[in-house]
């Protein structure tokens, strides 16, 4: 599905990404994991073409994605839910939602809307309020929500769990683990990383700009490294 | 009676300047609230909008047309086609390639543009001002006496209706439509609308177009009602309008609207009661005052935002 081969990136004169190798292959959860400032955030944007990687591939699906303006990228079937969330404030819940599917045939975005308000009634219930008005756990939502409704064949999530209230972390896990059942693809970057490598077929460790370890969700958890480092012992 | 008459007058006066002002301020609010930059170069696009309408007129009466509502719908048309046109131009020229730069720089690309385009308006079309044809004419007087009597000229009814018709579709389109959404978004979050697949270089020329026609209608109008042209048609106006997007809250699309009404009332009451001179120091003052105590402008407020 997503293929990072030795992709290097840079923020001016600083090298964020020093030869990153990554898969994920199509029906996976994979989730990725490291310390603050590893450069988690920066892969991710990466393979949505901001910043560009400097050099090495990324292939979406067989098709190289890395010289591709990051419109044309998000329009070929991958979508994100960004750190921090990132949602219209003054937009109202539907309007996020149609911005999602912003490509889509009006019949289509009826439908998708329809699915995700299935998937978090709670939107529903907000459908006209305006998104900055809402709680944190509810932006995250629809962010999620927002992301699917251009009906994505790989989601990419930055961090779904920052800041919020321990039952709403479960329940945004309890949806990833759906959005899988459903086919789609999720490449996911958390630190919170016990519940990540759990939910997760295969895990990445990233530290400060390279993968130090990979290998199934499972035993990474039993890995005393990671448990170190990143599980508190 | 007569003072009522008198007030009544000049807030006609100041409704119909007013109302003007509010079309070009769009202009400027709108390419604020999408990429933070003033354009400066936006009241060159006005004049030269009333210059394109004049040309029109002229080459029609040369032709030997006359009929009043297609002079007005050819000249309407070909202003709005060749502001919108430069808007879209002035801003890959001299915007995109600047763009994400530090601030003052958009900012000096925007006064060098202002400059050129008034400079260039010089010698195509000379320094003196150019008589614009009034061609709507006459008008209404309501009540008084022969010592004074209230009057409405169609020019100024025109103004009032034409920008009525021009923010509603503007207020509908920005709210309903799929691209006005678009533009919304794009304002609140451009990195994040990106993200999303949208082609925000095209959002961003759609803002310039949109403002740039609108003010080529308010050229067309401020061209009837002034009876003149000349290549610094657009300077006073523009900052003029710019006060009054600030005023209204730079960014906010109300504000402009609101901003506008109340700048134009607040000089034709100047011109009225105290003295001609005096408008310009009234708005300024306005635009000083309002800069001093209530920066976000009138409608302008910090987005209501959660973490």
């Amino acid at each position: 599905m997503l293929v990072l081969e030795d992709v290097y990136t840079h923020y001016g004169k600083i090298e964020a990404l020093h030869g990153v190798s990554v898969e994920v292959r199509a029906g996976e959860i994979v989730a990725l994991i490291g310390a603050n400032g590893a450069g988690k955030t920066t892969l991710l944007m990466t393979v949505c073409g901001n910043p560009q990687a400097s050099s090495g591939r990324i292939l979406l699906e067989g098709r190289d994605i890395t010289r591709r303006p990051t419109a044309e990228i998000m329009r070929s079937g991958i979508s994100i839910v960004p750190e921090g969330r990132r949602v219209f404030p003054g937009l109202t819940v539907e309007e996020n939602l149609y911005m999602g599917g912003f490509f889509n045939e009006r019949a289509d975005n009826e439908r998708g809307i329809g699915r995700v308000y299935e998937l978090f009634p709670r939107l529903k219930e907000r459908g006209h309020q305006r998104a900055g008005t809402m709680s944190g756990g509810e932006q995250q939502m629809l962010a999620i929500g927002r992301a699917l409704m251009s009906k994505p064949r790989l989601m990419i999530l930055d961090e779904p769990s920052l800041g919020l209230a321990p039952l709403v972390i479960r329940q945004i896990f309890e949806i990833i683990a759906q959005l899988r059942d459903d086919g789609i693809t999720v490449f996911l970057v958390e630190q919170n990383a016990h519940q990540a490598l759990h939910l997760a077929d295969r895990g990445y460790v990233l530290e400060t700009g390279r993968v130090r370890l990979q290998d199934t969700g499972l035993n990474l958890l039993a890995n005393p490294d990671v448990q170190n480092a990143y599980l508190g012992g | 009676m007569h003072d009522l008459l008198y007030f009544c007058q000049q807030l006609i006066n100041g409704l119909t300047i007013g109302s003007a002002y509010a079309l070009i301020a769009i202009g400027y609010t709108m390419v604020y609230g999408i990429i933070g930059m003033i354009n400066f170069a936006h009241g060159e696009i006005y004049m030269i909008g009333a210059y394109t309408a004049l040309i029109a007129i002229t080459g029609l009466a040369a032709l030997g047309i006359a009929w009043l509502p297609i002079v007005l719908l050819v000249a309407l048309i070909c202003a709005v086609i060749v502001s919108s046109s430069m808007g879209w131009a002035v801003e890959r020229v001299a915007y995109r390639p600047v763009r994400g730069r530090h601030r003052l720089i958009p900012l000096i690309s925007a006064i060098g543009m202002s400059i050129f385009l008034q400079n260039y308006v010089h010698l195509a079309q000379g320094s003196r001002n150019i008589g614009f044809p009034a061609l709507i004419e006459g008008g209404l007087r309501l009540g008084g006496d022969e010592r004074f009597q209230l009057s409405i000229s169609w020019i100024q009814i025109t103004i009032f209706i034409t920008t009525f018709i021009c923010m509603s579709a503007l207020s509908l389109f920005i709210s309903r439509s799929r691209l006005g959404r678009a533009c919304r978004a794009v304002s609140q979050d451009l990195g994040m609308a990106n993200l999303l697949g949208i082609d925000t270089n095209r959002i961003i020329s759609a803002t310039f177009v949109i403002g740039a026609a609108l003010a080529a209608v308010a050229g067309l109008l401020l061209g009837m009602y002034y009876g003149s042209v000349d290549p610094l048609f657009g300077f006073v106006a523009g900052l003029k309008a710019f006060t009054a997007a600030v005023l209204g809250g730079i960014g906010s699309i109300p504000g402009a609207m609101l901003g506008g009404l109340i700048l134009g009332i607040a000089e034709a009451m100047t011109s009225g009661y105290l003295s001609g001179e005096y408008k310009d120091v009234i708005s300024f003052s306005l635009l000083i005052l309002i800069l001093l105590f209530r920066p976000t402008g009138l409608l302008g407020k910090p987005e209501v935002e959660k973490i």
